[in-house]
C-alpha cells in the first residue's frame, strides 16, 4: 500500500516536471498558476496546447501499457510475453501504413482510428485462431500472435520499401512518440483505456487462480473461459488505444510487469496496479529525458525508454533474484 | 544380424510413435514420424535447391542442373549454374539451415517458444552495427560518401558479425552471476536488445531518407547478389558447430526436464549451456552478417518442425532441413514469382507465418514448448 502511494505521488512529481521542462522552461509556480486560470501569456499556452496534451497522453498510455503487460504475461503465464503479441500494434501498424500509402493521410488524429480500427481487427483474428473450445490456450496464442504479427509487419514493410514518402512518414510514427498530438487525441483514447482498466480491475483478482493451472481454477469454482476471454479484450482496449495515441512502443509492457514484481511479489492483485503506475512513471519520465538530452531537438519516447530502461533493466534483473511466473 | 521390431508396452503411449530396433544387445528407439519428416524436408530442400538454380534469365532444365552440380554439364551451363546461381541459392540454403538450427537450440534451451535467437540482442547488435556503417559511411552521412561500393559491400557484413559477436559476449557477461540462468539470460538479452533497436532507430531517423532507405532494405534481409565470400563464415561455423549440436542431443533431451532435476540427473548444466548458447549465437551471427535479419525464419520454422513431427522439444534436423526449404523458397518467390524486388525477410514472413498459422488451426491442440 506504501509502495502505490509512493509511486503516486512519484507520478504526480513527474508530470509536474513533463509540464514544467522542455526546450524552454518554465516555473514550476507559474505552471501552477496557468493551469488552473490560463491566460495569454506564452508560458500559458506552451503548457495548455503542448505540454498538458502530452504529458497526460505519457500517462495515460503509460498506465495502459503497463497494465496490458501485468495482464498478458499472467493469462500467458509466459515471462516474455507482451501486449504486442496479441498482433495489436502489428495491426495499428499495418492499417497506418495503408492510410499513408492508399489514402495519403498526413494527420494523427486519422492515424489514431486507423490504428484502433487495425489493432481491432487484427486482435480478433490472432484470438480466433489461439482459442481452443477450453478458451484461449496460451502457447497457441502466443505463437498466433508472434506469426500474425509478422506477417503483418512484413505486409506494411513490403509498401514501406516501395514508396519513400511513406517510409518517411511511417518511420515517425514507428518509432512511438508523445510530441505534436494535441488534446483531442487523448480524448479519443480515453474511453478505450477507461473501460479497459476498469474490466482490468475486474480481471486481475482470478489470475492468481489461473496460475495453479486451469483445471485447479476450474475446480476452485472459476470460469477459467470467460476469464481469459475478458483478459485478452483488456489487453486489446488498453494496447490498441495505446498504440493509437503513441505510436508501438514495445519495451514497456514487457519490462514493466517484472519490475513490478521486484515489488509486489506474485498476487496479481499488487502486480496489475503497481504495473500501471510505473508504467505511467517510466513513460512520463522518458518523455521528459528525450526532450532534455539533445536541446534544442528532442528523442522520442520509445528511443528514449529503451536506452536509459533497458540498463536498468538489466540491472534490476542482474541485481535481484527473479520472481518466477 | 536380426532386426526386430518390439510390440510397444500396452500403456506407454510414447512408445506407439517409436518402435523399438534391437540389433542383438543394441536397441535404440526410431522416431518414426520425425524420420519421414526430415527425410521429406530434404527431398523437397533439394528439389527446391535444383529448381532454384535452373531459373533466371536463361531458364535450364531441371536434369542440366542436377548433372551440373555433379561435376557434368557443357560449358554454359557450367558457367551459369556453378559461377552465377550456386553462390546466391548455397547462401540461401545455408542461411536457412543455420538460422533453423539455432532457432530450435535457443528454444529448447529457454523452454519457450518466443525464445528465438532474435531475442537474445544478437541480430539487434548486428543491425545496429551495419546500420550504423550505412548511415555514417553512406553518401549522405558524415563520411560524405567516403565508402561506398566495394567498400560498403564488405564492411556491412563485416559489421554485422562484428555487432553480433560482440552483443552476444555482452550478453553472457551480463547474465553471469554464478552461473547462468535460463530466464535471466533471456530477459537481459531482451533489455540489450531494446537497447540496441533504439540505437538503430535513432539512427534511421537522424538519418537522410536515402540511407534510411538503403538500411530498411538491409535490415529486411535480402539474398540478392550473395557471392562464396558471404557463406563463407557460414560453411566454417555449420561445419564446426552441427557436430556440437548433435552431441548436445541427449543434454537436450534432460534439459528439458527443467535447471533442477537436469543437474540431478549428472547433467553438466554450465558447460552443457555455454556450449548450447555459442551454437545459437555464433549461427545467428554469421547468419546475419550474410543475408541481414532473416528474423522470423528462427522462431518459426522449429515451431512448424514440432508441429510436423510431433515430439516433445524442436527437432533439430528436421528444423535444419525446413530452414533451409524456406529460405530457398523464398529466393525463389524473390526471384522468379515476383515482378518487383521484395526483402526476403518480408517473403519468409510472409510464407512462414501463414503455414503456421495453418498447422495451429488444424491442430488446435496444446502442444508443449
Amino acid at each position: 500500500m506504501v509502495g502505490i502511494v509512493a509511486l503516486t505521488l512519484l507520478l504526480v512529481g513527474a508530470a509536474a516536471l513533463s509540464l514544467a521542462v522542455g526546450s524552454r522552461s518554465i516555473p514550476l509556480g507559474t505552471v501552477i498558476d496557468v493551469l488552473w486560470s490560463p491566460d495569454q501569456s506564452e508560458a500559458s499556452t506552451i503548457v495548455h496546447t503542448l505540454r498538458v496534451p502530452r504529458t497526460a497522453l505519457a500517462i495515460i498510455v503509460g498506465i495502459a501499457l503497463g497494465v496490458a503487460g501485468a495482464l498478458m504475461q499472467g493469462h500467458t503465464r509466459n515471462p516474455l510475453a507482451e501486449p504486442g503479441l496479441l498482433g495489436v500494434q502489428a495491426g495499428a501498424a499495418f492499417a497506418v501504413v495503408l492510410a499513408i500509402y492508399l489514402l495519403r493521410v498526413d494527420d494523427l488524429a486519422v492515424y489514431a482510428w486507423f490504428s484502433l480500427l487495425g489493432a481491432g481487427i487484427a486482435a480478433a483474428f490472432v484470438f480466433a485462431i489461439g482459442s481452443t473450445r477450453g478458451g484461449p490456450d496460451p502457447v497457441t496464442l502466443v505463437l498466433a500472435g508472434t506469426a500474425v504479427s509478422a506477417l503483418l509487419y512484413s505486409l506494411a514493410q513490403g509498401f514501406v520499401l516501395r514508396d519513400q514518402t511513406t517510409l518517411d512518414a511511417y518511420r515517425f510514427w514507428a518509432v512511438g512518440s508523445t510530441s505534436g498530438r494535441d488534446i483531442s487525441i487523448f480524448w479519443q483514447v480515453l474511453p478505450f483505456i477507461a473501460v479497459g482498466l476498469v474490466l482490468a480491475a475486474v480481471n486481475a483478482p482470478g489470475l492468481n487462480l489461473l496460475q495453479l493451472g486451469e483445471d485447479v481454477a476450474r475446480s476452485l469454482g472459476m470460469s477459467p473461459w470467460r476469464h481469459k476471454v475478458l483478459g485478452v479484450v483488456v489487453v486489446m482496449l488498453l494496447t490498441g488505444a495505446a498504440t493509437a495515441a503513441c505510436g508501438p512502443i514495445a519495451f514497456l509492457g514487457l519490462v514493466v510487469p517484472h519490475i513490478a514484481r521486484f515489488f509486489a511479489g506474485v498476487d496479481y492483485r499488487w502486480v496489475v496496479p503497481y504495473a500501471g503506475l510505473l508504467g505511467g512513471l517510466l513513460m512520463t519520465l522518458a518523455d521528459v529525458i528525450g526532450r532534455l538530452v539533445v536541446p534544442p531537438g528532442e528523442l522520442q519516447v520509445g528511443i528514449v525508454m529503451a536506452l536509459v530502461g533497458g540498463p536498468v533493466f538489466i540491472l534490476l534483473v542482474r541485481r535481484h533474484r527473479m520472481v518466477r511466473i | 544380424m536380426s532386426l526386430l521390431l518390439d510390440k510397444p508396452d500396452a500403456p506407454l503411449a510414447q512408445s506407439v510413435a517409436h518402435p523399438r530396433v534391437r540389433f542383438g544387445p543394441v536397441s535404440f528407439q526410431v522416431p518414426v514420424r520425425a524420420a519421414v519428416v526430415s527425410t521429406l524436408a530434404a527431398a523437397l530442400l533439394a528439389l527446391l535447391f535444383c529448381f532454384d538454380i535452373s531459373r533466371g534469365e536463361i531458364d535450364l532444365p531441371l536434369n542440366t542442373v542436377f548433372s551440373t552440380l555433379l561435376g557434368g554439364g557443357d560449358s554454359l551451363s557450367q558457367f551459369v549454374v556453378n559461377e552465377l546461381r550456386l553462390p546466391q541459392t548455397g547462401v540461401a540454403a545455408l542461411v536457412g539451415i543455420a538460422l533453423g538450427l539455432s532457432g530450435a537450440l535457443s528454444q529448447t534451451f529457454a523452454r519457450n517458444p518466443l525464445a528465438s535467437p532474435d531475442i537474445l540482442g544478437i541480430s539487434d547488435g548486428a543491425a545496429a552495427a551495419a546500420v550504423a556503417v550505412i548511415v555514417i559511411t553512406g553518401a549522405g552521412g558524415w563520411g560524405a560518401g567516403s565508402a561506398t561500393g566495394a567498400l560498403l559491400d564488405v564492411g556491412v557484413p563485416m559489421a554485422a558479425l562484428t555487432g553480433g559477436l560482440l552483443a552476444a559476449a555482452l550478453l553472457y557477461v551480463l547474465a553471469w552471476r554464478r552461473g547462468i540462468d535460463g530466464q535471466r539470460l533471456v530477459l537481459i538479452g531482451i533489455g540489450l536488445g531494446a537497447v540496441l533497436t533504439a540505437l538503430t532507430q535513432w539512427l534511421l531517423v537522424k538519418a537522410r531518407i536515402q540511407d534510411a532507405a538503403s538500411a530498411a532494405v538491409w535490415l529486411n534481409g535480402s539474398l540478392n547478389a550473395r557471392s562464396w565470400e558471404h557463406a563463407r563464415p557460414v560453411i566454417i561455423a555449420l561445419v564446426v558447430l552441427v557436430p556440437v549440436a548433435f552431441m548436445l542431443v541427449h543434454r537436450l533431451n534432460v534439459l528439458q526436464l527443467g535447471d533442477d532435476p537436469a543437474r540431478g540427473l549428472g547433467l553438466r548444466l554450465q558447460t552443457t549451456q555455454f556450449l548450447i548458447l555459442l551454437v545459437v549465437v555464433v549461427l545467428a551471427a554469421v547468419s546475419v552478417s550474410a543475408v541481414g535479419p532473416l528474423e522470423f525464419v528462427a522462431f518459426v520454422v522449429p515451431q512448424v518442425a514440432l508441429r510436423l513431427t510431433g515430439g516433445s522439444r524442436p527437432p533439430l534436423l528436421a528444423s535444419m532441413l525446413l530452414g533451409g526449404c524456406l529460405v530457398v523458397g523464398a529466393d525463389i518467390i524473390v526471384r522468379v514469382v515476383l515482378p518487383f524486388t521484395v526483402p526476403a525477410g518480408l517473403v519468409t514472413a510472409a510464407i512462414g507465418a501463414p503455414y503456421l498459422i495453418w498447422l495451429l488451426v488444424r491442430t488446435k491442440r496444446k502442444v508443449t514448448a
